[in-house]
């Protein structure tokens, strides 16, 4: 069987979820085999990590040539691993859909003279064998497209909860690949970084639950961080709210924000406007709170509150948590 | 300085989208708009060229507004115009229809190697119909050229040829700061400021503006290597997500919406 690339999505070495999503897809394709970039230090941790869900083989790449720039180092990675694989080369690789991963991505496919398929939500592999299937929705979710890579080797950016992660022991075989990073690679130089800061909360991206808020929530988000907490979830919000400066951008969902599809999405005070659906409306469930009956959001919810959220939020959020006990 | 700034004509994101019976997208049944994201970029193009101009050099900076597209497209380049870009180029062509990201890129980067003595390629964040976010990096791999993408702060220093810029980028799990020297390609989002409406001088202005259209021929690429047949990836289906249907709306009266929602969340076992 040929190996499946799977670029490690880590913070410090820290695995994160989706990796583990993406292996258990590269299960449906092949045999797994984790790429990962990162500090030597951190090389145990990260391989235990993904030898639990599957990896037969891990490539270990030190960054420290890397880390100081952005995202041309590590399609050359990638390039050179995939290139090593010799002729039929991998069956696929499998890189996060996000900013970073859809960039190293591109320049890959461009590498590689591959296709290209970015942010599916479900990959699998094809009847005849003749390489995955994937899955996209499109048009601000209104569309689902079945798409195929036909030249190369499939480059394909997944999602965050495309795929239900899957224990299974793998062999976890560790690689040290030398890569040879080029000059060019080396010309966007990251200056500074500075880490967000955890807020105790889920991912947005990774949460079952999002309870988010608008510009109806009139600047205090405590009433919609208290529902969210009373409910395990993740804190999301409109760009309105993002704009007036109430919320950091990071936490924004929709058209130029995060896209989420969690099993419940809560909008609160949030009008529902074309480009904040487009980051939602695939959530299996969708309640609203809002004080105008006539909402664009009450269009898409499986039930709806008509009430201002300021007394509506902390009446539900005192209730559960009393249920809760 | 020599500044291109990619714009692309999309359909109205606003609208109803469909596809084609071939899988491509509608570009005919719905209205099209320049990219309500490229309007960033072609806002931070000329706040560059304002900046170079009222320096010490007093510079000479010259935006070129670029797209690739339909004939129709010429509308996004004309609002660019209308904005204060200096010119525009149209590269259209009817082998190029149903092009990838390939290229696509291939198209643009080939256009900007003809205009030459670039300094700077402006890009959006993401087209509002393909929503990729790829073609900037596959712009800067093509043209070997630094990728300093998805800027919500813009910084740039310097004077004639020779520009270092910062941008601040932020990313999933931090925030950064990217530097580089032009030339180079730049993406910015929409957190990088307001872009500025045409003011009626400047749609006066833009119908005396230059706006040439060229084909494949002239920017020497193979029409055998774009278009939908020679993509590398395919569509095999399209399938139109049925509308949610409405569910229950209850309206608060006394506490009642609040012991209605609970009672919701805990049917559906989410408490
Ligand atoms: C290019 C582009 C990209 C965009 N990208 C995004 C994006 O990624 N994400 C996004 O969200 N938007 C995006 N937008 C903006 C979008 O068009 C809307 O402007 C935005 O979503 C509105 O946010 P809102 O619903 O919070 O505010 P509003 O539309 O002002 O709605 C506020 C709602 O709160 C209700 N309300 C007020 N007070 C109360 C109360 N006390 N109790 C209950 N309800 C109350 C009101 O009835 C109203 O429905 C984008 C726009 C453009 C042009
Ligand atoms: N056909 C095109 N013509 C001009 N610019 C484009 C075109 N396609 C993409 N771009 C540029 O690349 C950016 C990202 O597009 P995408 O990768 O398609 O999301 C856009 O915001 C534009 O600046």
């Amino acid at each position: 069987m040929s190996e499946v690339l799977v670029l490690v999505d880590h913070l410090d070495g820290k695995v994160r979820k989706p990796t583990y999503e993406l292996l258990t897809i590269a299960k449906r394709l092949g045999e797994p085999s984790a790429v990962f970039i990162g500090g030597a230090d951190k090389v145990d941790d990260a391989v235990a990590a993904v030898k639990k869900y599957g990896a037969e083989k891990v490539y270990v790449v030190d960054d420290a040539e890397i880390k100081g720039y952005l995202v041309a180092p590590k399609a050359e990675v990638l390039q050179q691993i995939a290139e090593k694989l010799g002729d039929s080369g991998p069956a696929a690789i499998l890189i996060p859909s996000n900013a970073e991963g859809k960039e190293i991505a591109g320049r890959l496919a461009i590498k590689l003279e591959s296709g290209l398929i970015t942010d599916a939500v479900d990959v699998s592999a094809s009847e005849g064998g003749e390489g995955p299937v994937t899955t996209q929705s499109v048009f601000a979710g209104s569309y689902t497209v079945q798409a195929k890579v036909t030249k190369g080797t499939p480059i394909i950016t997944v999602k965050p909860n495309s795929a239900a992660p899957e224990e299974s022991e793998g062999k976890a075989e560790q690689e040290e690949f030398k890569a040879t990073i080029s000059d060019s690679a080396k010309k966007a130089k990251i200056v500074a970084s500075q880490p967000r800061k955890a807020s105790g909360r889920p991912e947005l991206n990774e949460a079952a639950i999002v309870v988010s808020g608008g510009r109806g929530t009139g600047g205090d988000f405590s009433e919609v961080e208290g529902l969210a907490d009373s409910l395990g979830a993740a804190v999301g919000a409109s760009r309105a709210a993002v704009d007036s400066g109430w919320i950091p951008h990071a936490f924004q969902i929709g058209q130029t924000g995060k896209v989420v599809s969690p099993q419940l999405y809560v909008a609160n005070g949030i009008s529902g406007a074309i480009q904040h659906r487009a980051g939602m409306q695939t959530s299996k469930t969708i309640v609203a709170v809002n004080k105008d009956e006539e909402a664009p959001i009450f269009e898409l919810v499986d039930f709806g509150v008509v009430g201002d959220l300021h007394t509506v939020l902390p009446a539900a959020t005192e209730e559960i948590n009393k249920r809760k006990g | 300085m020599n500044i291109v700034v990619c714009v692309k004509y999309v359909p109205d994101a606003t609208a109803d989208r469909h596809f084609e019976s071939d899988n491509t997208v509608d570009r005919k049944g719905v209205p099209g708009l320049l990219s309500e994201l490229d309007e960033y970029a072609v806002e931070q193009a000329l706040q560059l060229k304002e900046k170079a101009a009222s320096g010490d050099g007093g510079d000479d900076v010259e935006v070129t507004a670029l797209t690739v597209g339909p004939e129709d497209a010429a509308e996004a380049i004309k609002k660019a115009l209308q904005m204060g870009a200096d010119k525009g180029i149209h590269v259209v062509d009817d082998a190029i229809a149903g092009s990838d990201y390939l290229a696509t890129s291939q198209v643009l980067a080939a256009a900007i190697e003809k205009i030459g003595d670039v300094d700077v390629v402006m890009c959006g964040m993401a087209s509002t119909d393909a929503t990729g976010s790829v073609v900037p990096a596959m712009l800067a791999e093509r043209l070997d050229l630094p990728q300093v993408t998805l800027g919500s702060v813009i910084e740039s220093q310097g004077s004639g040829d020779s520009w270092e810029f910062r941008i601040k980028r932020d990313g999933d799990t931090a925030t950064e700061v990217i530097g580089a020297t032009a030339p180079l390609v730049l993406s910015v989002t929409d957190q990088s400021g307001e872009a500025r409406y045409p003011s009626f001088k400047g749609i006066m202005a833009a119908k005396k503006k230059p706006l040439d259209t060229w084909s494949l021929s002239d920017i020497g690429v193979d029409a055998d290597k774009v278009g939908l047949d020679a993509a590398w990836s395919a569509v095999e289906g399209t399938e139109e997500r049925p509308p949610r249907s409405q569910g229950e709306i209850v309206t608060d009266e006394d506490g009642s919406g609040a012991t209605a929602l609970v009672e919701f969340l805990a049917s559906k076992k989410f408490i």
